[in-house]
């Protein structure tokens, strides 16, 4: 697991700052959701470059601070793939790399509906000691996190992972559910959760010239996200749920930033989670590493 | 402790190595890009936009910073694949051919909604409804100089 994750986390490094230095970046139209998703897939040869972070408190034990590194690269029009490097501090204890995940995200319809379905499958090789909160599932609940890094690490797990994204846009307001099934690969039960989002850019018109400031270029929304229980007692009970304003900032430089504060609903629930990321988009980019190669002129 | 060493060395060259490698690149020149090759078949897809989308107006035919607006979206959204005078590239078709200048507004506004998701245009859907009517009315603003393009494309 540490080979690995050392290898990937070379590759990451080696990709990110090929890219940061590549002259094509792209203004992105990204949405402002750090947990749901929407049915718009990357472009096609297109690179985006995330990093994220999540500061949480935990009754009774020490807050937390986890954070992952994304590339999220579009395949084709309707498969965009992307890999994950997850890590985590926890206050009073350590730091440490908690997994990678793959996750791949597939359209189904050719054209725009009034309802877009996007089926979404990954992988995730973690240990126990994961903090990410991307997603919350089954029964987890605060005090999972009271185990001490030491001890959690030793916890390790495959995962899959799977979602049905049901979007809509509809007078500039974006709406999303996600509905996620979630199965540990050593005969855990398939564990099941939710998330819903909805956004819409503060303008919707653009500005004739370039701007920083723009309404256009914000985007703003709620999302709330929670577990379903699992496959012997699916439900509410025993399980932990989020509501989160969300904010988004698209830079003309092509870079976007995202904050969101989120706030527990129930006592399963952490009081309060911070979150926020950067991610900015390389246009071009399978044209580049081809041109790096020696490929196409 | 040698082999966290070992990896720390290994990652420090690569950053090296990619660090010149993409700066090297940005001191290149744009690389020339190949004229596309005319095929009708490409623009097949604007026929294919339903009538009561093709009879939709452009509620932004009179705004005057429409087209201005949409140069700027043009070239953040379209331009990588399109040219940066919608000349096109092998990558996506020329959109100064009589094909496109000629089609509705609603049909250009159709397909940039939906996009040509098996031909690798993505949906544009998630551009608000008016920045999308920006960008037809600054395709249609090239309309002049349509037929020059199609004297350049058409050529074998």
């Amino acid at each position: 697991m540490a080979l690995v994750g050392r290898f990937v986390l070379l590759g990451f490094v080696s990709v990110s700052v090929v890219s940061l230095f590549t002259p094509k970046p792209a203004q992105a139209q990204e949405n402002p959701y750090l947990v749901a998703y929407d049915h718009y897939l990357e472009e096609p040869g297109n690179l985006e470059i995330e990093y994220f972070s999540t500061f949480g408190t935990e009754r009774g034990g020490n807050d937390f601070h986890a954070f992952w590194g994304e590339l999220e690269y579009g395949v084709t029009a309707w498969w965009t793939t992307e890999l994950y490097l997850d890590g985590q501090t926890t206050f009073n204890d350590s730091t440490l790399f908690t997994g990678f995940r793959w996750e791949n995200r597939f359209r189904v319809l050719k054209h725009e509906h009034f309802i877009n379905p996007v089926l979404y499958v990954e992988y995730e090789n973690k240990n126990g000691a994961d903090k990410l909160l991307k997603e919350v599932e089954g029964h987890d609940v605060e005090s999972d996190f009271l185990v001490s890094n030491d001890v959690a690490q030793k916890e390790h797990d495959h995962e899959i992972e799977l979602k049905l994204i049901l979007s809509s846009t509809f007078r500039g307001w974006n709406f999303t559910e996600n509905t996620l099934a979630a199965k540990n690969l050593r005969n855990s039960p398939w564990e099941f959760g939710y998330a819903l989002g909805a956004s819409r850019p503060l303008g919707l018109k653009a500005a004739a010239k370039r701007c920083t400031l723009c309404r256009q270029n914000f985007v703003a929304g709620a999302e709330m996200y929670g577990g379903l229980g699992d496959r012997h007692s699916f439900g509410l009970h025993e399980t932990s749920h989020y509501f989160a304003p969300v904010i988004a900032w698209n830079l003309p430089s092509g870079w976007t930033l995202r904050v969101s504060p989120g706030f527990g609903l129930n006592d399963n629930s952490h009081r309060f989670l911070m979150r926020w990321g950067v991610s900015r988009e390389i246009t071009g980019f399978a044209a580049m590493v081809s041109r790096l190669l020696g490929g196409r002129k | 402790m040698k082999s966290i060493v070992a990896a720390l060395a290994v990652c420090a060259s690569l950053l090296a190595v990619s660090v010149v490698l993409a700066q090297s690149g940005n001191t290149e020149q744009r690389p020339v890009v190949k004229a596309p090759k005319y095929d009708p078949a490409i623009y097949a897809e604007l026929q294919k936009a339903p009538e009561k989308a093709r009879n939709r107006g452009n509620p932004l035919a009179n705004d005057p910073d429409a087209v201005a607006a949409g140069a700027l979206l043009f070239r953040q959204h379209c331009a990588e694949c399109h040219g940066h005078a919608a000349e096109g590239s092998p990558k996506a078709p020329s959109l100064l051919v009589p094909e496109v200048q000629e089609a509705a507004p609603g049909t250009l506004f159709w397909v940039i909604t939906n996009g040509v998701v098996r031909r690798k245009m993505p949906v544009w859907s998630k551009l608000p409804e008016p920045q999308r009517w920006q960008l037809v009315r600054y395709i249609k603003s090239l309309g002049g100089s349509a037929a020059a393009a199609e004297s350049v494309i058409r050529k074998p």
